[in-house]
């Protein structure tokens, strides 16, 4: 049982790794790094690390998207003028 | 099985990082690099059928118990990441001030 | 041509490490960790145990048998943080940044109640350390998510920054303090000097509890000035 969830785990994780390097948008890029954390979350769990996984949920959800889209927003408001 | 995916999770980053001309695609390639490291690191410390560290009185530490030094590494090693990617993306935002782009080729021609 | 020379050494350097630990004979299987022949099994004695008495094994390693490396990386990210108050950081008159959207009102009043679940949340979790999963580190970072959200949901919303940087400043020192107080008054930096309880109780592990709080309360102003450094821009009028 952990095998076979940790391998279809594992398999999303690379296909979005796959699709975050070839994308053309940067905020698509974001997007899947955020939904990479959060199953590399699921990871922690399932491998009994609860500290490491609280740390990583909370950080790699809020914070780190957060400061990419902050970045992104400001550099488009420039380029509409 | 899990450790040849955190190890091609790896590989991905690193060919992402050597690949990409872009500021952000390779903050995000660091990322992706730093993820695939966190994963192997704990995979080596893990135990089929052990539980996690944390004892509720002195009488039960002859369970078996996973491997904590592992974790203790990870987790100091995520909150250097956040550093890491905050000032990254500071220098990302203050050359889009200044070259008016993020693409590294281009700045080049510009200098 | 770059491009082929990025994949064909990422592939070697992927190649190079499965074979390097497929070959060496101290590497053992997924799984198949004895702990009885790792420093680990040193943690899980009666003794050491009873010596910091943590319940959480995992925080008296980080604070207590490799608090040294916790203060180094204070140290990094407060170096980070200060790098991004120089880079990005403006003395003038500031003002928050023009996003071209306006939250509407219910959801500056609602995000205050939610901003009040999340504090208590996070202070749970930084003073329950040594007893259930978390700590310093989630707990402050939880401080921040709060501090986010007050910025996400109210257009001219700018906190007290000089309180935050006093308050940094004032918390890291303290750490420092405390270590050397475990040198005067104990043989080593970082001693554990006050008495430990029973393992499992709140009031327990000596100085490990206070150490989460100091930590705690500067990992969540720092991200905090981060996050203010990222939305305010120089007034230009």
């Amino acid at each position: 049982m952990f095998d076979i969830i940790s391998i279809v785990i594992g398999v999303i994780i690379l296909v979005l790794a796959f699709l975050a390097l070839n994308s053309k948008s940067l905020i698509k890029a974001v997007l899947f790094l955020s939904g990479i954390s959060m199953l590399a979350v699921v990871l922690f769990v399932i491998m009994r690390a609860p500290d490491v996984a609280i740390t990583e949920a909370v950080i790699g959800s809020g914070l780190v998207t957060a400061l990419f889209v902050f970045t992104l927003l400001s550099v488009k408001k420039e380029e509409v003028k | 099985m899990i450790q040849y995916i955190a190890i091609i999770l790896f590989v991905f980053g690193l060919y992402g990082l050597l690949t990409n001309r872009n500021v952000i695609k390779m903050i995000i390639s660091l990322n992706i690099m730093e993820i695939g490291l966190f994963i192997f690191i704990i995979s080596v410390g893990f135990v089929y059928d052990g539980i996690a560290p944390i004892i509720s009185s002195t009488a039960d530490l002859g369970l078996l118990y996973v491997d904590p030094l592992p974790q203790a590494l990870v987790l100091t090693a995520i909150v250097i990441g956040v550093g890491t990617t905050a000032l990254a993306l500071a220098f990302a935002k203050s050359i889009h001030n200044k070259y008016n782009t993020f693409n590294l080729d281009e700045v080049e021609e510009k200098l | 041509m770059k491009n082929l020379l990025g994949l064909l050494i990422s592939v070697a350097l992927g190649i190079l490490i499965v074979l390097a630990l497929d070959v060496s004979e101290s590497f053992p299987d997924f799984g198949s960790v004895e702990v009885s022949e790792r420093v680990a099994e040193e943690y899980f004695d009666e003794d050491n145990v009873n010596e910091v008495g943590s319940g959480n094994i995992v925080t008296a390693v980080v604070v207590g048998y490799r608090g040294f490396d916790t203060l180094g990386e204070v140290t990094v990210l407060f170096i980070s943080a200060l790098g991004v108050a120089l880079i990005i950081g403006s003395s003038k008159n500031q003002k928050r940044l023009d996003l071209k959207f306006k939250p509407n009102f219910m959801l500056k009043t609602g995000s205050r109640i939610v901003f009040g679940i999340i504090l208590i949340t996070s202070l749970y979790i930084i003073t329950h350390g040594h007893l259930t999963p978390g700590g310093g580190f989630p707990g402050g970072a939880m401080i921040a998510s709060g501090m986010l959200l007050l910025y996400l949901a109210d257009d001219e919303f700018r906190s007290n920054i000089k309180g935050f940087k006093i308050l940094e400043g004032l918390a890291g020192s303290l750490f420092v303090v405390i270590g050397l107080l475990g040198l005067l008054l104990a043989t080593y930096f970082l001693q554990n000097f006050l008495p430990t309880g029973a393992v499992g109780d709140l009031l327990s592990a000596g100085i490990v509890p206070i150490i989460y709080i100091l930590i705690g309360l500067k990992v969540g102003s720092e991200i905090s000035g981060v996050i203010d450094n990222f939305l305010t821009e120089e007034e230009s009028a």
